[in-house]
Order: C-alpha cells, then sequence, then structure tokens
C-alpha cells in the first residue's frame, strides 16, 4: 500500500512542477526579456510588479471562443495541442532533482534508460506543431510546418550525439547515473557537447533565434496561426515546458545536477537553480539575437553542429578508453 | 490471463488496427499519423517484452525523424486540393510481397519463439544489448554499417549528379 502511496505521490509531484515550472519561466520571459529592453514589463496585475498577469492571461484564453477553421483538417488540428503538450509532461516524469534533505534521489521513476526516455518523448512533442500546420487548412500554417519539418530533421541529430556523449563519459543512460558521476573537469572537455546540446535543443523548440518556422513578419504565426483561446494556450505552455524540460536535461547532462555544496541535503536547490540558469539563457538568447533565415538554420545545423558533435563524440572516446 | 497479457493484447490490437487505418486512409497525412500510433503501439509492446532500449529508440528514430520526413516529403511533392493516395498497377504486387514477409517472419518467430516466456528477466537493456552486438554479433554488425556508408555515399552521389550535368 505505501509502494502506491509513493507512486502516487511522485505522480503529483511532477504534476506540480508541470503546471508551475512553465509560468514561473514565463514569468521570467516576460520580466527579464523587458529589462533587457529597457522597459518595466506588465506591472498591474496583481499589484506587486505585475505578477499575476500570466494568471490574467490564462482566464483570458479561457474565455475566448474556440474556433476550428472550415478548411481545417478537423481532428488533426484539434488534436495537436495535446499532442504537443503531454509528451513534455511525461518527460518530466523521468528527469531527476536530486538529493531531498538526505531522503534519496528527487525524482518520478527513475529508470534505467532515463535519457533516452526523455529524448524520444521531446521527439514527440514536436508532431504537435507539425499536425498544427498540416491540419490548418492555411497557407501560412503549411509553409510554416514545412520549416518545422525541415528543422526538426537537422537538429535531432545533433543533439542526440551531444547527449550520447555525456552518456559516454558517465558509461550509463540512467539520468541519476549520469548526475552522480559527475566530475569538474567535465565541464572542459564537454564544453563543445554542452554547446551543441544547448543550441540543437533551441532549435528544436522552436525558440528565437531558430523561430523561423513562427516567423511573424512572413508567416503571420506558423503552424499557430489558426489558434486561439485555450488551444494556443496550449501551445504557449507547451512551449515553455519544453524550455524547463530542455533546461533540466542540460543541466542534469552537462552542469552535474546536483553537484555543489551540501549536495546530500540541498541537491535538489541546486538542480533548480541550474535550471533556472539555463532557462535565462534560453532567454537571453530570444532577446540578444535576430533570427536566423531559412537556409542559415540548416547551415548552422549540418556544417557546424554535427562535425562538432562528432568530434565531441570523437574525443569522448579517446578520454574513455584513455 | 494476466495484466500484462491483456495490455499487450490491446496494444497488438491497436498496432494492427491503426496499420490498417494508414494503408486504407484516402488522406495521405492521415496514413502518415495512423503510421505514427502503429509505432507507438509496437513501442508500448517492446516495453512489455522487457526490451525498453529497442522501444526508446523506435519512438526516437521511427516517430520522431522518419515519421517527419514522411510528411516532409508529402508536404513538398505536388498536391491538387485534398491529398489523395494514387492507385497504381502496383497495388496488389505490393499486397502479395507484403503477405509473403508476413507470412514468412511470422512462421520465423513462432518456430524459434513459441511457448517460450520472459520470467523476470532483464534481457532487453542497453548493457545487455551492447554486449550481444560486440560480441556475437560484431560481424553483421559490421557489414551492416558498410551497406548504410555505401548507401550514404549512393545517395549523396545521386542527389548531386542533377546539378553537374
Amino acid at each position: 500500500m505505501s509502494e502506491a502511496l509513493d507512486v502516487l505521490l511522485r505522480c503529483l509531484v511532477v504534476l506540480g512542477a508541470f503546471l508551475t515550472m512553465p509560468l514561473l519561466v514565463g514569468q521570467m520571459e516576460h520580466k527579464a526579456m523587458a529589462h533587457m529592453q529597457a522597459r518595466v514589463g506588465p506591472m498591474a496585475a496583481g499589484g506587486f510588479h505585475g505578477w499575476a498577469q500570466l494568471v490574467a492571461d490564462g482566464v483570458k484564453f479561457a474565455q475566448k471562443e474556440s474556433i476550428t477553421p472550415a478548411a481545417a483538417d478537423r481532428r488533426v488540428f484539434e488534436l495537436a495541442p495535446a499532442v504537443a503538450l503531454v509528451p513534455y509532461l511525461v518527460a518530466m516524469v523521468a528527469i531527476p532533482l536530486g538529493p531531498f534533505f538526505g531522503q534519496g534521489v528527487l525524482i518520478g521513476q527513475d529508470l534505467d534508460l532515463g535519457l533516452f526516455f526523455v529524448l524520444a518523448a521531446m521527439s514527440v512533442g514536436v508532431l504537435g506543431t507539425l499536425m498544427g500546420g498540416l491540419g490548418s487548412g492555411n497557407k501560412y500554417s503549411y509553409l510554416g510546418g514545412m520549416r518545422v519539418a525541415a528543422q526538426l530533421m537537422s537538429y535531432e541529430l545533433p543533439m542526440v550525439l551531444a547527449a550520447a556523449s555525456a552518456a559516454m563519459l558517465a558509461g550509463t543512460l540512467s539520468l541519476v547515473g549520469i548526475a552522480d558521476a559527475f566530475e569538474p573537469w567535465w565541464l572542459v572537455v564537454q564544453l563543445p557537447g554542452l554547446v551543441v546540446f544547448f543550441v540543437a535543443g533551441l532549435a528544436e523548440l522552436q525558440r528565437p533565434p531558430f523561430d523561423a518556422p513562427l516567423a511573424d513578419a512572413e508567416l503571420v504565426m506558423g503552424p499557430l496561426t489558426e489558434y486561439g483561446g485555450m488551444r494556443f494556450a496550449m501551445f504557449l505552455l507547451a512551449e515553455y515546458a519544453g524550455i524547463v524540460v530542455l533546461a533540466a536535461l542540460t543541466t542534469v547532462l552537462f552542469l552535474g545536477g546536483w553537484a555543489g555544496p551540501w549536495a546530500e541535503q540541498l541537491g535538489w536547490a541546486w538542480t533548480l537553480l541550474k535550471i533556472v540558469g539555463v532557462s535565462f539563457l534560453v532567454i537571453w538568447a530570444r532577446v540578444a539575437y535576430p533570427r536566423l533565415r531559412e537556409d542559415q538554420v540548416n547551415v548552422l545545423a549540418w556544417k557546424v553542429l554535427v562535425p562538432l558533435a562528432l568530434a565531441q563524440v570523437t574525443l569522448t572516446t579517446v578520454v574513455v578508453v584513455w | 490471463m494476466n495484466g500484462t497479457e491483456v495490455v499487450f493484447v490491446v496494444l497488438s490490437l491497436l498496432a494492427v488496427g491503426s496499420a490498417v487505418l494508414a494503408m486504407t486512409s484516402p488522406q495521405l497525412v492521415h496514413a502518415a499519423l495512423w503510421l505514427v500510433v502503429t509505432l507507438g503501439a509496437v513501442a508500448g509492446c517492446f516495453v512489455l517484452m522487457t526490451a525498453e532500449f529497442v522501444a526508446w529508440v523506435q519512438v526516437l528514430v521511427y516517430v520522431g525523424s522518419v515519421v517527419v520526413l514522411v510528411i516532409f516529403a508529402l508536404m513538398l511533392t505536388r498536391q491538387s486540393g485534398r491529398t489523395t493516395a494514387e492507385v497504381t498497377g502496383n497495388r496488389w504486387t505490393a499486397a502479395v510481397l507484403g503477405l509473403v514477409a508476413a507470412v514468412g517472419l511470422g512462421a520465423t518467430m513462432v518456430a524459434g519463439f513459441a511457448g517460450e516466456r520472459i520470467e523476470g528477466r532483464r534481457i532487453g537493456t542497453a548493457a545487455s544489448i551492447g554486449e550481444a552486438l560486440f560480441t556475437d554479433w560484431v560481424l553483421p554488425f559490421e557489414i551492416l554499417s558498410g551497406v548504410l556508408l555505401a548507401a550514404l555515399v549512393g545517395a549523396i552521389v545521386l542527389s548531386r549528379s542533377g546539378s553537374d550535368r
């Protein structure tokens, strides 16, 4: 009985993290982006620095009418937001947060193949945007969907190669095992892998500067053009959940997860701190860099990231064997 | 029949059903999406047979890349209005070949593994697959990588020959 209770409790904690972390990242985006552009951002809602703006946005989304275009492929169109969102919830189950006051590692479910599980779940999530592009019956959505597909095919390979390099160095595919095996000098040896993984992850999430599929100046909103109300909100939530999953994975694979002072007690706090830091970098990249043109997107993937990832795998092989 | 077997049968039925839908759906896009369901259900079957590594790689490679490739090809090709599957004269040949392959593979499976049970052994972990791949099966593995390399070179040659002329 206590085992079932344990599983239930873990699921609730994961669900709680899934519902709150993306909102925190969203709030951070509002504020960090505003200050980087020398403006204040939303200030009125809720009183203190507009903390309730996202809640207000949520209420607004919920009130809107849900419209399905006449030309849309109805079921594909309606299913797409769920396909985009749910995989990130599933991925969070296997991501460890680290030791919790000496109570063992805080994690939904420690899988023997956690790394592959999370990568597989992330690769399913991006199908949702593709379905939105195909099912909307709108030429802008269609063009956006085409760009999504091209981008995904290019960046899947360097991302998996970089992740494989981390797994090779640790000698395990379990995310807990990889974070446990971390040693500080990995930061140097794995630096190219870290950069490749982070950049490819940004592209996979279609975050700026890799938002050519959504390019609002050319394609209105790309695959999301026809979405409104709750469905659009689900796509937004999926984007922020994607940032959290990418930041958590980067932390666990390359930044040592819960490595830090008093890791036995405060490991979870270190992990959370690093996740917030990486999420901040994701937001910073949005403000700092202009959007890549469609051909530049593919050139960066095939001529820079893939060779770099292969070099990293070779280097890791040498280090491991030696 | 225990719980695991019930889930296995449900997943198998799901895989077969969505495969039939993928074949008969008049819209190619729907066919590709039904293929996603088929591949996912087969991955579920792999998990139940303790072959987790194969299951997640199946999702990562087939759902994450191959289906995206299929959809990309669909989007690039010319289409008049609704995308419909074209009926060609090869249809019956393809059906016969598919049937022969299915019967052949099925017969091999039944002949080789009929009545065997997985009793709590973890035979499908990454460690055991890696060990098998690099000890007993290292020669087929190397031959396969040679074939893949040849296919890669061939694809590059084919795609470049057009621009030289």
